[in-house]
């Protein structure tokens, strides 16, 4: 009990804050690389761990996300201030109209349909050459005004990507809480009764398919803001980023952090970046490397890091709670 | 002129089609008997086209060296599907399809660095067996002998499928257990087995498949990934589990690709999965599919 | 609950004419029924009678092809399970149907959430709602001792009492049990059967199960109705339908008539 007493999300995020003055550039770099796809995951993980959906497409939303920022700031030349929320808001609309069509379906359609939407929002982003740039894509976004933020004491020596990264930690500090705001609420806990018996929960009286449906939405929504900032992150937005592998990445990330744990697919965040800026250093085998990843994963680490850890802290204190 | 052009688009459609349908059909029955999306598949169509091309290395000095290679390199992905599925895919049986899913593409990542470490990043091809070389004229337009062939062996594999599927006493094992595996394991069928063998007779497949490709298409890294794509559209048009669904799946796919080109180039990639999402929130099952329980 | 226009005929469940056929076979052929308030009824009938069927029409899993079902006077014939529950029908499985990966306290909990309609709270913490009458609950079914266990992890028995738990949340007006002493021993029947009676009167229950136990039947049913092949063969007080000799055909050999 008293290692819940220590706020370490506090102190995580303080210490993600002062990267910028006590750590190199590439560290900054890592680090809100690590943010953005904490966040893209945990967003997942209300599907795959609260609600017990597999979603194979869920890069579609953050596709949308990305560009939709994206192509309001650079080409229409909108504040980000008003191009990050409406980001959320085109993720969340695409999210309502796909996730309308993809809980009507069993498990594996629904994942089939899932892949074959964020496929359709590949294909537009790789063709559509007049909105999205096409195969070039849409380099060179700009960064939003952050004149504001040389105001503040000790801030105003940073450069523009610096203070950039504090502004993306703050807005994906306030996303994950709210996220876990929504876990743990009413709505949280009647999406774990779908996941664990959708026919007992409509026994319950619970309308699942609205249920999952919302949670799509709501997925959706913060899989478009960790795009919006990953465009800006990166300076452009590349139909790559849409391709369904992303999917399977950041699926990973959350197994490997653990589903079942809220913390968890951030934990997998941390890690699979991690390994994955170390491993490339030395080989280009990091497929290879990410698949034994992935096989030592299903069989013997099912429940992931956090997964692990947790249930040797229970045995350790020879309680049956979990 | 037009007509030629037609012709030609609808014949190199087919082509495409029946290739296609060799690799799908491996999908499809492995889907039909284990309820598993096997993402690999492409894996193991690619190293089917490197072991021919490495078999082709040892064996085309010798008469029917193209066969030789072929059988070698669909026989080993045989083996390997043998490895595969009862080493790891057994364990993986009772538990959530997820696992399943996602084992089958540690499997893909896994394979293509083993591709790679093995025969490098360039481009590899394989020439056609000089029985088949050459061309025939047809409608106005030449049509290469070797893609004729292809389009024979296509529907032969369908008829000895569907025959052994409906007429043999294995297939009514098969088409038991794609239905209800328990009961079937009460009544003392060695379901196991049945699993085992539907996985390596895909793999096979999928080897083959790889193999006969060479002598049309470059082998490089990612083709793996490039079909698998396309079979699992044309599974999900045809229905999962079809045989003859993957055959009509594959003829569409095929057709719609070449025409599609043809009418909106830029549309293609877009209007087949279109065309598939349309599928599952239609009629999920497919073409030919039945409605899973 | 709004009664239906004869407040003291208080039939609460009135099932006419139901009918399913699956692909020719008639599975619940021209069943009716009545269970008046507080009653505790029983369907029973061999295996394959149709038994689960016949519930699974009266909760809105199946849609009949004909017939109706009424509940207060109003008709839910085919509605949907979760508007049904609102209704007023709780039910419990045949095979234990719980959240396995929830505690005992948090199943329950669940349930009251859903029926006070919280289900919609994006921002109160869940685990601070409804403790009270979750712990009372949990008191009245006997787990209180198991509220933080894993539901999934129960024994067979309690994982029954938690099922029984989980419908008496949503405060049902009738309650439908499928063979609800199902793979019990002596000892944990006994004790359901007790459960049953006491949940019953403490809170004006309707009860309507279904049983393959006859003897479970015969102790707390004050109405039988003998299901075969997918028809209502005899119906009426215990000792009639005991006596009735239809019944006694079809159960020739299965133990049914027991001289106590």
């Amino acid at each position: 009990m008293t290692a819940r007493r220590i706020p370490w999300v506090l102190i995580v995020f303080l210490f993600a804050a002062t990267i910028p003055w006590v750590g190199t550039r590439y560290d900054t770099f890592l680090a809100e690389q690590i943010a953005i796809d904490a966040l893209f995951a945990v967003s997942l993980n209300l599907l795959l761990g609260t609600t017990g959906l597999v979603s194979f497409g869920h890069v579609a939303y953050f596709g949308v996300g990305a560009y939709a920022c994206g192509i309001l700031m650079k080409t229409y030349e909108l504040p980000f201030i008003i191009a990050f929320p409406a980001a959320g808001l085109c993720a969340a609309l695409f999210a309502l109209v796909s996730g309308y069509f993809c809980v009507r379906l069993i498990k594996l359609y629904f994942a089939m349909l899932t892949l074959a939407f964020s496929q359709i929002v590949w294909a537009i982003c790789y063709k559509w050459n007049d909105l999205t740039g096409g195969d070039q894509g849409l380099p060179e976004i700009p960064f939003p005004n952050l004149d504001w933020m040389s105001s503040i004491p000790g801030l105003g020596d940073l450069r523009t990507n610096e203070q950039f990264y504090l502004l993306a930690i703050a807005i994906i500090a306030v996303c994950l809480a709210i996220l876990y705001r929504i876990t743990q609420s009413p709505f949280g806990r009647v999406l774990t009764t779908v996941r664990d018996n959708p026919e007992r929960a409509a026994f319950i009286g619970v309308n699942v398919r609205a249920y999952q449906l919302a949670a799509f939405v709501v997925a959706g929504t913060f899989a478009g803001f960790a795009g919006a900032l990953y465009g800006i992150f990166s300076r452009g937005v590349f139909a790559d980023y849409v391709f369904w592998s992303k999917s399977a990445e950041v699926m990973i990330m959350a197994l490997l952090g653990g589903i079942g744990f809220f913390w968890g697919p951030s934990v997998g965040a941390l890690a699979l970046v991690w390994l994955n800026q170390w491993i490339t250093d030395f080989t280009q085998y990091w497929p290879f490397v990410l698949g034994t990843i992935l096989l030592i994963l299903l069989f013997a680490f099912p429940g992931g890091i956090v997964g692990g850890l947790h249930d040797l802290w229970i045995r350790l204190r020879g309680r049956r709670r979990a | 002129m037009a007509s030629s052009l037609l012709f030609s688009q609808f014949m190199g459609g087919l082509t495409t089609a029946m290739f296609l349908f060799l690799i799908a059909s491996g999908l499809s029955l492995v889907f039909g008997v284990m309820r598993v999306i096997n993402f690999a598949h492409g894996s193991f169509y690619m190293l089917g086209a490197y072991l021919a091309w490495q078999g082709m290395r040892w064996f085309e000095p010798w008469i029917g060296g193209f066969w030789l290679a072929t059988l070698f390199a669909a026989g080993a992905v045989g083996l390997l599907g043998l490895v595969v599925e009862r080493l790891f895919f057994r364990s993986l049986y009772g538990r959530e399809e997820l696992y399943q899913l996602l084992f089958t593409y540690a499997l893909v990542l896994i394979l293509g660095d083993v591709a790679k470490f093995l025969w490098g990043v360039g481009q590899l091809s394989v020439s056609t067996p000089p029985a088949l070389s050459g061309s025939i004229p047809m409608f106005g337009t030449v049509q290469p002998t070797y893609n004729l062939f292809i389009l024979l062996v296509g529907p032969a594999i369908a008829f000895f499928g569907w025959w052994m599927l409906n007429r043999t006493g294995i297939g009514r094992m098969v088409r038991a257990a794609q239905m209800d595996r328990e009961m079937l394991d009460a009544l003392g069928a060695n379901v196991g087995l049945i699993y085992t063998g539907m996985f390596v007779f895909s793999s096979f497949l999928a080897g083959l498949s790889g193999a006969l490709v060479t002598p049309i298409q470059s082998i490089v890294p990612g083709m793996d990934v490039l079909i698998i794509v396309q079979a699992f559209i044309v599974v999900v048009i045809g229905g999962m589990g079809s045989f003859w669904g993957t055959f009509w799946g594959s003829v569409i796919y095929g057709q719609v690709l070449s025409f599609g080109i043809l009418v909106f180039p830029s549309f293609s990639l877009f209007s087949v999965f279109a065309l598939m999402a349309v599928i599952l929130i239609v009629r999920p099952w497919g073409l030919f599919g039945r409605p899973l329980k | 609950m709004t009664c239906g226009s004869d407040c003291e005929a208080a039939a609460v469940l009135e099932i006419s004419g139901l009918s399913k056929s699956f692909g020719g076979f008639k599975a619940v052929s021209d069943v009716s029924l009545t269970v008046e308030t507080r009653q505790i009824a029983a369907v029973i009938g061999p295996n394959g009678a149709g038994k689960s069927t016949l519930f699974n029409l009266i909760t809105g899993h199946l849609q009949p092809d004909t017939g109706k079902v009424l509940l207060d006077g109003r008709n839910i014939t085919g509605v949907a399970p979760h508007r049904m529950c609102r209704m007023g029908i709780g039910r419990s499985f045949q095979h234990t149907n719980i959240f396995p990966k929830l505690t005992v306290f948090e199943n329950l909990q669940a349930a009251y959430l859903v029926h006070h309609g919280r289900g919609a709270n994006f921002w109160r913490r869940s685990d601070s709602l409804y403790r009270t009458e979750t712990t009372a609950l949990l008191n009245s079914i006997g787990l209180l001792d198991q509220e933080d266990t894993i539901a999934g992890t129960l024994s067979y028995g309690n994982q029954k009492q938690l099922e029984l738990g989980l419908a008496l949340a949503s405060d049902p007006r009738i309650l439908l049990l499928d063979e609800p002493t199902a793979g019990m021993s002596a000892t944990e029947t006994e004790n359901t059967i007790r459960l049953l009676e006491r949940i019953a009167s403490e809170r004006d229950l309707t009860l309507l199960f279904t049983e393959h136990d006859m003897e479970v039947v015969f102790s707390i049913a004050q109405k039988i109705a003998v299901l075969h092949q997918g028809k209502i063969i005899a119906e009426g007080l215990p000792e009639a339908v005991r006596a009735d000799a239809e019944v006694r055909r079809v159960y020739l050999g299965h133990g049914l008539v027991h001289e106590r």
